[in-house]
């Protein structure tokens, strides 16, 4: 396959970016999306260094800067927009799960990082995501030290409340909601980690505090509110369901009317 | 032996010498621990674990990832299980049964004491992860799930559908935010340890390099803690993430801590086979599906040609015409042989010609005797998320057509040696997790990379820590100012400056690919003398082509991913080497090193006890000297040596 890539190109935090345009060739579509970029990437230190470069056009010839890690889509390290979508045009994958054969030969793809103000650039596609570190420092775990625990069979759980809970913790954090969302709320991300804990005993008992201390972190770090669209949903990888939302926020008024 | 390799097992039976061990170790009152500093370099399970537990005990703790958060280590790929004698379902398991299994799975080349520790704390673990909200598989009663692994005959495996690992590390993250949350971690996020530090020979500090800015940093402490994992990223090609680097552990072995047992790499049976030369990693299907999955090959050759030539599809051939290796060679075990063995198994059948896709490296793992017996719904419930996985990557539906797999690179058992208390020889410097050698011997068996990873974390090395912190009380806090630091410092400069200086033709990526195909071609699946002469020679050349034609682009004052790699190949070209020479060294074959000049009749590993019951332990003497071999002897005095045997 042939490609024409628009990728966004940004120095620095504090520099102005804007979109370079670079062709990739003889792609094959059984390479996944980062394969492409790493081919891409191949390219342009070979043209960074080479005086005679096919791609003189372009302004940036450094590697494009782009975050990935375990590369079967559990490590939630992966990010970008591609043609306008989080995680691409196929559903519930991440990135690095997405491949080329969903694509056609010729196609012009345009690659942005993730935009939010919570999530601010810090080189080209790669942003800044410890926020979502901080919201879950302000609460997301049960208040156990190490040791001294009962033996694991002594707490029964109903089976499909530990499904329930496992559908919510199968969130990797990407940020995919958060991008997504017109408002840049963190709604999804936040009761994932709520929702799976409430579905529990352990986590139940101190479910309002959580809540409340989540949400409030959630605020005071400048993400929006949620109004309800259900994009956070479409575009989630794992198909985390906003039905822990609602759940969220009947922990979270609970919560209140105790205050 | 040299006089540090002490392995500090301790007297007395078996059974008894951990709690022995622990009644008689020194603690840290609760007001020294406030003033004492522990540097924690790693977030997996064995990192956030250890730094979430040393941080609620009191110690002032700083733990450093090189992703943007503690939970993207990759631990969190692990897929099947967690082991522990629970003994739940009944089926007569014990902490002694689990402690046999992982001596003969590792084929007889792992420490009795250590493993038999192992497989006492496992089951506080299971505890330790529900307690903290971790949603494993449950019964409709309730009650939690077990499933089966390779090379145990009975169900041990706790999990959580196809994510255990994920599970469990959120369950350790989760431990370790609220440990930052009250102040006692500091978390340094895109951060990258460069260099160990040590004053008087012991370990204080360590140099990071803030992966944002290139910012080079000191961090003192009063001990160091390595818990990075393996370096299977030394074949490119493998089911490592792809910034899963052996680099920290190996500027610890180049300042003088000792590497175990280098050659023990674990080639895992079941990952999605290779597609192409542009392939930048590969994709394990977990172990668990051999609960469930059979392994064959067509019988005839003239199926094969067809197959590969896709003029029929494998659910096409009937059953008289398959053969299920794995259950016709070992019917004791059949298709839950323990992982070295699978792999075997399918390079026998794929040299023999019966490989089933164009490259003739794939063998079959197939669902439908299962789906016609449980149903379709019962397997997508069990593996539903790597049913999906698969048709992702290779656009076919293994519900309707069997899934193609072949051995890839998986797990190093081999690591920095560590003696009882995971201390290396290094005063201060400890390792944990897979980035020491000490559980696995020579194969590690399923389901037991995340037990040792929460063992080492929450239940041993918090003990055994402070038995050595006991005697550094009076200690003041490290001078970040002592010249040992500054040393340190230059010399990392000067090697990043050396990088960018090379300005040849070839990007790391080149050197790396080249790295990977030596290891794969001849310190793979099956290795023998001439091979890894070879290879030591081959990768000699390499590292001095890499350190003559490399180019770095960009600078090190900025977000530079290619200066990271760099860093990083430049050491794997480094392990490579030693990995092939401990190979050449130890004639005989066991767990995942085959010596093709070692085996028997029917293709079986060949051991020598007499001559290699031994951990080989590696002392580094100095640039462009040859390094050290060291022997610690291995003493068996609760289990019988055997023969492997899996048939019967």
């Amino acid at each position: 396959m042939d490609l024409t890539l628009k990728v966004w190109r940004q120095k620095s935090a504090k520099e102005k970016g804007c979109f370079e345009t670079y062709k990739v060739s003889n792609i094959s579509p059984d390479s996944s999306f980062l394969e492409m970029m790493d081919i891409l990437n191949e390219q342009l230190i070979r043209e960074g260094n080479d005086p005679v470069a096919v791609n003189k056009g372009c302004k940036s010839t450094d590697p494009v800067a782009f975050d990935h890690d375990c590369r079967e889509g559990i490590c939630g390290m992966c990010s970008l927009y591609i043609n306008g979508r989080p995680h691409g045009p196929d559903n519930e994958v991440t990135t690095c799960q997405l491949h080329m054969r969903k694509f056609k030969d010729g196609d012009t793809i345009t690659i942005e990082p993730w935009r939010s103000a919570g999530m601010p650039v810090i080189r080209d596609l790669v942003v800044n995501r410890g926020a979502l570190d901080l919201i879950l420092q302000a609460g997301g775990y049960v208040s156990v030290n190490t040791g001294g625990v009962p033996d694991a069979n002594s707490i029964p759980i109903p089976r499909d409340s530990a499904e329930e809970s496992m559908d919510a913790a199968a969130c990797v954090g990407c940020g995919a909601c958060i991008a997504t969302c017109k408002n840049g709320s963190a709604m999804l991300f936040v009761s994932a980690r709520v929702s799976s804990l409430a579905l529990l005993p352990q986590g139940k008992i101190e479910g309002a505090r959580r809540a409340k201390a989540m949400v409030a972190k959630m605020d005071e770090l400048g993400f929006g509110a949620c109004t309800n669209t259900r994009a956070c949903e479409m575009e989630c990888p794992k198909s985390i369901s906003v039905a822990h939302i609602a759940r969220l926020n009947r922990e979270f008024l609970l919560a209140k009317l105790k205050d | 032996m040299s006089e540090k390799l002490i392995s500090k097992i301790p007297e007395g039976p078996l059974s008894s010498k951990w709690t022995e061990h622990k009644a008689h170790i020194r603690v840290v009152s609760p007001g020294n621990k406030r003033k004492l500093d522990i540097i924690v370099i790693g977030t997996g399970l064995g990192g956030a674990s250890a730094a979430a537990s040393l941080g609620e005990l009191g110690y002032n703790v700083k733990v450093f990832c090189i992703s943007d958060s503690p939970r993207r280590a990759h631990s969190i790929a692990a897929q099947g299980g967690i082991n522990a004698a629970k003994n739940y379902p009944n089926d007569n398991d014990s902490v002694y049964r689990l402690f046999y299994d992982t001596i003969k799975g590792g084929d007889y080349r792992s420490r009795e004491a250590n493993v038999y520790r192992l497989a006492e704390v496992s089951n506080l673990i299971i505890d330790q992860c529900v307690a903290q909200g971790v949603p494993f598989a449950r019964e409709y009663g309730g009650l939690l799930d077990n499933r089966s692994f390779g090379g145990a005959q009975v169900s041990r495996t706790f999990y959580a559908r196809g994510q255990t690992g994920q599970q469990l590390l959120l369950g350790a993250y989760a431990a370790l935010n609220r440990q930052i949350h009250l102040g006692s971690v500091k978390s340094y996020t895109r951060h990258e340890m460069l260099d160990l530090v040590l004053i008087d020979g012991e370990a204080k500090g360590i140099i990071a390099r803030n992966l944002v800015t290139g910012e080079i940093e000191r961090h003192g402490a009063h001990a160091v803690v390595i818990a990075t994992g393996g370096y299977g990223n030394v074949f490119f090609l493998s089911t490592n993430a792809m910034n899963s680097n052996g680099s920290a552990a190996w500027q610890c072995y180049k300042k003088g801590a000792f590497f175990g047992n280098p050659c023990f790499a674990q080639i895992h049976p079941t990952c999605i086979p290779v597609h192409g030369e542009q392939q930048s990693k590969l994709t394990l299907m977990s172990e668990s599906l051999r609960n469930d999955g059979r392994i064959w090959v067509p019988k005839k050759k003239e199926d094969v040609e067809k197959i590969r030539a896709k003029k029929i599809m494998a659910s096409q051939i009937p059953e008289v015409d398959r053969d299920y290796y794995l259950e016709r060679r070992y019917p004791a075990f059949g298709n839950l042989v323990p992982r070295d063995v699978a792999s075997r198994a399918a390079k026998e059948r794929c040299d023999a010609g019966f490989g089933v896709n164009e490259t003739g490296l794939a063998v079959f793992l197939d669902f439908k005797t299962s789906i016609e017996r449980l149903g379709k719904h019962v397997i997508a419930e069990r593996y539903g998320n790597l049913f999906q996985m698969y048709e992702k990557i290779t656009d076919v539906d293994p519900y309707k057509e069997p899934m193609m797999i072949y051995p890839a690179i998986h797990y190093t058992m081999g690591g920095i040696w560590v003696d009882y208390n995971l201390q290396t020889t290094i005063p201060g410097l400890f390792a944990i997790g897979e980035a020491n050698f000490s559980d696995h011997g020579g194969n590690r068996l399923g389901a037991s990379a995340l037990m040792q990873g929460l063992a080492d974390g929450y239940f041993i090395l918090p003990y055994t820590i402070g038995d050595f912190l006991a005697g550094k009380i009076q200690a003041p806090k490290t001078d970040i100012n002592h010249p040992a630091f500054a040393e340190a410092e230059k010399a990392v400069n000067e090697k990043i400056t050396k990088l960018f200086a090379v300005k040849g033709k070839e990007p790391v990526d080149y050197f790396h690919k080249k790295l990977g195909h030596i290891m794969w071609d001849y310190v793979g699946m099956a290795r023998n003398e001439k091979g890894l002469e070879k290879a030591i020679n081959e990768i000699r050349e390499l590292r001095s082509e890499f350190w003559k034609n490399v180019y770095v682009p960009g600078e090190n004052s900025e977000f530079n991913q290619e200066v990271e790699k760099a860093l990083r190949v430049a050491d794997f070209i480094e392990m490579g080497e030693l990995m092939a020479m401990d190979a050449l060294l130890r004639r005989e074959s066991c767990g995942g090193h085959f010596r093709e000049e070692m085996q028997t009749e029917d293709g079986e590993t060949l051991r020598d006890d007499e001559n290699y019951m031994y951990v080989s332990t590696w002392e580094y003497t100095g640039e462009g000297k040859e390094p050290v071999k060291h022997k610690e002897p291995l003493k068996y005095e609760n289990i019988k040596i055997a023969t492997r045997n899996y048939k019967d």
